[in-house]
């Protein structure tokens, strides 16, 4: 008897904890806005990205600004490119930000994603140690990559499917070169860790500059000795996740975030961004 | 070693400055922690009780999974949870991923078996001459209950300390169901992965000091719990 009433009793305060944890959330949004302007709760939409774009430091400039204007909640999940791409596909985000133009031509091919937009470019670059003992230098990536294999010298690679590996892995791909040995480390981690690693274990990697100049002031016996070439361009692409394959897309926010980021407004607080503190832009505009 | 003491000045920069969003990152930690440790003891408690005290068939099986349990590695219930979670998952419809909610389901899983078999351990450990003694001597059910659980106090206190230790350390699980979402689910072991990504070591040390802190002042309530004199 007592224990019947005990379970009743702690299963209806369960549920009161549960639903005061994920309401006190929206009450303080609706707060929020409240203050700005007497509308109805804002509408939430996933935004799945890659983690340059987060740890750039980008996204806090960007969506506090989308989210004011529009009255929406972003939710921004910072993945590698491959986990975005896939989050697309599977219709658990409602809109991409990304960098694998090859990659994601196959899942706007396939229908999984639509209104897909170029943004936005920066430069990916070698990165290696000081005292450069592979002798690389230049512009042209893929012949520092054949000798780097030819002397078989360290080199750190994500392997984690981002943008940036898929690019890395592209380029030994067109070399005929699989890269394998004692000299090829592979992190799994993201583009932070990995220049990290890299640091430590005085070895090459390719990384986009964004990442790069955020961490270049941990990273002191590191420097950049290929960059520039044609083939080296990071180009990043918004899109929309069809809301004809999948239940749940909030696909009236998507779009406005798609218009939002090819905004002539936009795009100019997107080259500007990193400016002052970096001396140059991170990302540069790029629409179509 | 100069970046200790950059992070540690970092850290009581932060705490005395008031920045609102180290406020709210550690207040949603605590929020968390506290309301799974909660559920995991309202739940675990009940349930170590009658596991350590009565035999029925399958209950070895049974404490085995628990026992198990405890091992479950946090990224692993993170995975389970976000494919329940997902939009196209069972539990799609209440949109719970990337919630606080979600988080809390998570840090649940992986401390309630923790909790669940401490507490079974405890009460297995109690003398049957003196269960035998209390029923001789005329008290209720629930007076007896009382009597055990104030002699098993001490191990009940150790087994939600332990709990607890578990869910403010946990981030694997945090990252993948709470999504490390601005002013959202972002809780500080997740920050503290990010600023580490970001290269801000020293903004990454600093949290960590609060998080210690944190886990010390909560230890420290329970440990005096705990200890106090056990009839006054």
């Amino acid at each position: 008897m007592l224990k019947k009433r005990y379970f009743a009793a702690l299963f209806a305060f369960m549920l009161l904890i549960l639903s005061a944890c994920g309401n006190s959330q929206t009450k303080e949004a609706d707060a929020k806005t409240k203050k700005a302007e007497p509308k109805a709760a804002p509408t939430e939409m996933i935004l799945a990205t890659t983690t340059s774009t987060q740890d750039s430091g980008l996204l806090d400039v960007l969506i506090p600004m989308f989210e004011k204007e529009n009255n929406v909640k972003v939710k921004t999940i910072a993945v590698g490119t491959g986990q975005a791409l896939e989050m697309g596909t599977k219709g658990e985000a409602d809109v991409l930000l990304v960098h694998a133009p090859a990659a994601e031509k196959a899942v706007v091919d396939a229908g999984d994603a639509i209104n897909y937009k170029r943004v936005m470019y920066n430069d990916f670059v070698l990165v290696g140690p000081k005292e450069n003992p592979a002798g690389v230098s230049g512009d042209d990536i893929q012949a520092a990559f054949k000798k780097l294999a030819e002397t078989k010298s360290i080199f750190i690679s994500r392997g984690d499917d981002s943008g940036t590996d898929k690019k890395e892995k592209g380029i030994w791909t067109l070399l005929n070169i699989k890269p394998a040995g004692e000299w090829y480390v592979s992190t799994g981690q993201g583009m932070g860790q990995t220049l990290q690693v890299a640091a430590e274990k005085k070895g090459y990697v390719l990384t986009d500059r964004a990442t790069w100049l955020a961490q270049s002031k941990n990273l002191s016996d590191m420097q950049i000795v290929v960059e520039g070439g044609k083939d080296l361009m990071n180009i990043y692409h918004v899109m929309q996740v069809n809301p004809e394959k999948h239940d749940k897309i909030n696909s009236k926010d998507a779009k406005k975030f798609v218009e939002f980021m090819i905004d002539p407004k936009t795009q100019d607080v997107i080259e500007n961004f990193g400016k002052k503190e970096y001396g140059q832009s991170l990302f540069i505009k790029y629409t179509e | 070693m100069e970046l200790l003491i950059d992070g540690l000045k970092k850290a009581i920069e932060m705490i005395f400055s008031g920045d609102p969003e180290v406020f709210a990152i550690t207040w949603l930690t605590l929020r968390v922690c506290l309301i799974s440790i909660l559920i995991s003891t309202l739940i675990g408690l009940p349930l170590g009780l009658f596991l350590g005290l009565t035999s029925f068939k399958g209950r070895r099986l049974l404490l085995l999974f628990i026992n198990i349990g405890m091992g479950l590695p946090p990224v692993v219930a993170g995975l389970w949870i976000t494919m329940f979670l997902w939009r196209s998952g069972p539990l799609g419809d209440f949109s719970l991923l990337y919630t606080p909610t979600a988080i809390v389901m998570a840090q649940i899983l992986v401390s309630l078996p923790i909790v669940t078999s401490l507490t079974c351990s405890a009460f297995q450990q109690i003398d049957e001459k003196m269960l035998l003694q209390i029923k001789a001597l005329g008290a209720t059910r629930l007076q007896s209950l009382m009597i055990l659980l104030k002699q098993s106090k001490i191990a009940i206190m150790a087994a939600i300390m332990a709990g607890f230790g578990r869910v403010i350390a946990e981030v694997g699980a945090a990252m993948m169901v709470g999504g490390n979402i601005q002013g959202d689910t972002r809780i500080l072991t997740t920050s503290i992965v990010m600023e580490v990504s970001k290269g801000n070591f020293d903004i990454a040390l600093a949290l960590s000091f609060i998080l210690l802190t944190a886990a010390l002042l909560i230890t420290a309530a329970l440990t005096f719990l705990q200890q106090r004199k056990r009839f006054s």
